[in-house]
């Protein structure tokens, strides 16, 4: 009995230790990415090239969810609505649920399988073949040249994505609503003009969005960085990036929604 | 040309970090040994040591050989002059300055006068031939046009490959791309240039021309080279000195008639390729039979 | 590979057409724009009671809405709490018109209305509201339903309880 405890401690230790090492690392790696952030805009060029790979590449993906979520909610939400007789409030259902949770949400689970695992892999790769060695022996800095540019892309397009989504939601929701169930146009836009407050939804939405690219692409350099320099090795960061990025997305979620919407 | 690559080192001189690099080392004059290595002892992990009291010297203006079996730390001390290592005992200096002392900022300005030609090419997958090489010219200096192109064009034709200056580095084979990754390291004109296996996968053709290339790059400019390789006799053909290493330990040092002529029988033995010698072609392992029949 | 005009190109597009989707999610989707940019004039409503109003909750006359709640706080020296409204500046109403705070259908949110009366002066900026009805409180209903309850049918109480 004794040794099995004496085990599951020694297990619980070695875990705990790991993982708080691996924070700790990581947000020592943050401050270094940021201290390093100058040349990302001074020379803006490597920050839009890294946008292109991490934003405009995830375009028809978050157009694409973000329509079909839209115009699911359109009738599922028509479903239940018509069942109380409100179905006018079908605007404020489909806009409030993309704008508070769905649009930030999805699209940055989406975000974090499609551009995050894309970042892990490029620069576990460039790790293993040598070529952040490379540029560190040519005096160029990895962290300021590969790392922060990559960090900003990702940062700067998540709340577009986001807000995309919401509005290709949105639109879906209506096409779905009004096209094809016959909502009232008028009151559909109406109701959810009177219900969604800019300040309260919108920004809040917005600043979600901004949290969870942050959250995502420092993760994603992290585990690009941090892996071992073998093929296997970048394969499982690029796993870690997709698993650790959503539950992260998810428990951030909890805690801005407790935040912003509870008042807690 | 000539007229290029003057203003080229005019630029670079101008906007670089050299500014402060420079009046940071010592002067040229009072340090002949552009590299000491002294009593260098290093290990990636504790238990097994790679490299053991190692002492090495490279004279300015000089081509050293590293030669040495597979696995014997040459790359790794490589790493260790760049900066990349630090020893676990012993010392590195270069230009008389320790590398172990450094700053990150001084670590910088010193690898800025290097330049290092990774065993694998370590080209980036991102950029093409063209801004592979151009890559350390747009960091450093203020290069930009006719004037960077005239001279990575240049730097391309040298190592014979200017036609494919378009090319990405996954369009290029193996030997083309280390003959790349070889215009790339001497793109700024460095004052030490580490070579890692340069002949390595190079057609005879390209492999004279490639070992002609690194002489007369550093009696042209005046540089310093250590190149690590396995081929005997295009080494011999064209370096001052040889270091000949062999688990870890310098083994013998000379000239190449020195070599040729010498008796040790390790370095006689890697000279012919002969397998049949002191030094065993296989790594540590326990009795082969017996390996074999345990599994049983 | 891409050349760097192509990819300014991309990225160009997508900014615009990211931030079309932020504007279109402001201004169609919350209504930015009707009241917050528009030309206000802000009156005062004192209430016994408000009830569920919060701010930002709709000024409606006639069902049109006119304006809305930017403030609510107590006052400490009469305990009434003080509602500052948030008009637009087109719209005008006599000076004794009157405040209400009503409920859209049984259970939904608190709103204000407002009755226009019969003065020639219109309020101005700053003005307080004179006639006020403060909000319908369920509790306080079902109490009063319960109480004249109690005292139609007193003597049956009295009895059970003896
Ligand atoms: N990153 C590392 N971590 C742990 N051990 C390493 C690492 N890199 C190299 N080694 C070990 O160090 C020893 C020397 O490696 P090194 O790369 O310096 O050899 P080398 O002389 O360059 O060989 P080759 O001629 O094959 O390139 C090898 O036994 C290798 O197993
Ligand atoms: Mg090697």
């Amino acid at each position: 009995m004794g040794r099995i405890a004496e085990l599951l401690r020694a297990l619980g230790t070695r875990v705990i230790n790991h993982w708080v090492w691996r924070l700790g690392f990581a947000t020592r790696f943050l401050l270094l990415t940021l201290k390093h952030s100058g040349p990302s805009f001074r020379r803006f060029y490597l920050t839009v090239r890294e946008i292109y790979f991490a934003g405009v590449l995830s375009l028809i993906i978050i157009l694409v969810s973000g329509l079909f979520v839209g115009m699911v909610l359109g009738l599922q939400g028509y479903d239940t609505l018509a069942r109380y007789g409100s179905s006018e409030a079908l605007g404020v259902l489909v806009s409030l649920s993309l704008v508070r949770e769905l649009g930030p949400v999805v699209a940055a689970l989406l975000f974090a399988s499609r551009a995050g695992s894309a970042i892990t892999a490029e620069i576990g790769l460039m790790k293993a073949t040598e070529q952040l060695d490379a540029m560190e022996m040519m005096a160029v800095d990895p962290i300021a040249r590969v790392i922060a540019p990559r960090f900003w892309g990702g940062v700067l397009s998540m709340p577009l994505l986001a807000a995309l989504f919401s509005a290709m939601g949105v639109f879906g929701g209506y096409l779905v609503g009004v096209r094809l169930i016959g909502v009232d146009e008028g009151s559909f836009w109406s109701q959810m003009q009177a219900a969604v407050d800019f300040r309260e939804d919108i920004v809040n939405g917005v600043i979600k969005s901004f949290v969870f690219g942050v959250a995502i692409t420092w993760i994603a350099v992290f585990e690009g960085y941090d892996a071992p320099p073998t093929a296997e090795g970048v394969s499982r960061a690029t796993t870690r990036t997709v698993v650790i990025s959503s539950l992260a997305v998810l428990a951030l979620d909890f805690v801005l929604t407790a935040m912003m919407f509870r008042g807690l | 040309m000539a007229r290029i690559e003057r203003a080229a080192r005019v630029a670079v001189r101008k906007s670089s970090g050299l500014k402060f690099a420079l009046s940071s080392f010592p002067d040229k004059v009072t340090i002949p040994n552009l590299v000491e290595v002294e009593g260098v002892t290093f290990g990636y992990d504790r238990r097994r040591p790679i490299l053991r009291d190692i002492d090495m010297v490279v004279p300015r203006g000089r081509v050293v050989a590293i030669m040495g079996l597979s696995g014997c730390g040459k790359t790794t001390l490589l790493r260790l002059i760049g900066g990349a290592l630090r020893p676990d005992r012993g010392e590195v200096r270069v230009e008389g300055r320790s590398v172990k002392g450094l700053s990150a900022e001084g670590l910088y300005a010193m690898r800025r006068k290097m330049g290092m030609l990774f065993q694998f090419g370590a080209l980036f997958t991102d950029l093409s031939a063209f801004d592979n090489v151009a890559f350390q010219v747009r960091e450093h200096t203020a290069l930009r046009g006719a004037l960077l192109r005239d001279l990575v064009l240049m730097k391309l034709d040298a190592v014979g490959l200017r036609g494919a200056a378009h090319l990405m580095p996954s369009q290029l084979s193996g030997g083309m791309a280390r003959r790349v990754a070889l215009a790339r390291t001497i793109a700024l004109d460095p004052m030490l240039i580490m070579y890692d296996e340069p002949f390595a996968g190079l057609d005879p053709l390209s492999l004279g021309v490639v070992g002609k290339l690194i002489r007369s790059l550093n009696d042209a400019l005046g540089a310093t080279s250590i190149v690590v390789t396995h081929d005997v006799q295009e080494a011999l053909a064209i370096v001052d000195t040889v270091y000949y290493m062999s688990l870890g330990k310098v083994e013998f040092h000379g000239t190449p008639e020195q070599v040729r002529a010498s008796g040790h029988p390790s370095l006689h033995q890697f000279a012919h390729g002969e397998p049949d010698g002191p030094v065993p072609f296989h790594y540590p392992a326990p009795d082969y039979a017996q390996d074999l029949l345990g599994g049983a | 590979m891409m050349t760097r005009k192509e990819l300014d190109l991309w990225v160009g597009i997508f900014v615009v057409i990211g931030m079309g989707a932020l504007l279109f999610l402001s201004l169609k989707v919350a209504n930015l724009a009707s009241f917050s940019g528009a030309d206000s004039y802000q009156i005062r409503a004192k209430f016994d009671n408000i009830g569920g109003l919060k701010v930002r909750a709709p000024v409606k006359v006639a069902g049109v809405v006119v304006g809305r709640v930017s403030e609510i706080h107590f006052d400490n020296e009469t305990f009434e709490a003080v509602v500052t409204l948030s008009l637009d500046s087109r719209y005008q109403f006599p000076k004794d018109s009157s405040a209400k705070i009503l409920t859209s259908g049984l259970l939904g949110e608190q709103y204000i209305g407002l009755s226009a009366g019969g003065d020639v002066a219109n309020l101005k900026s700053g003005d307080t509201l004179k006639i006020t009805q403060s909000a319908v409180v369920l509790e306080n209903l079902i109490g009063q339903f319960l109480y004249s309850k109690a005292a139609e049918g007193g003597d049956k109480g009295n009895e059970t309880k003896k």
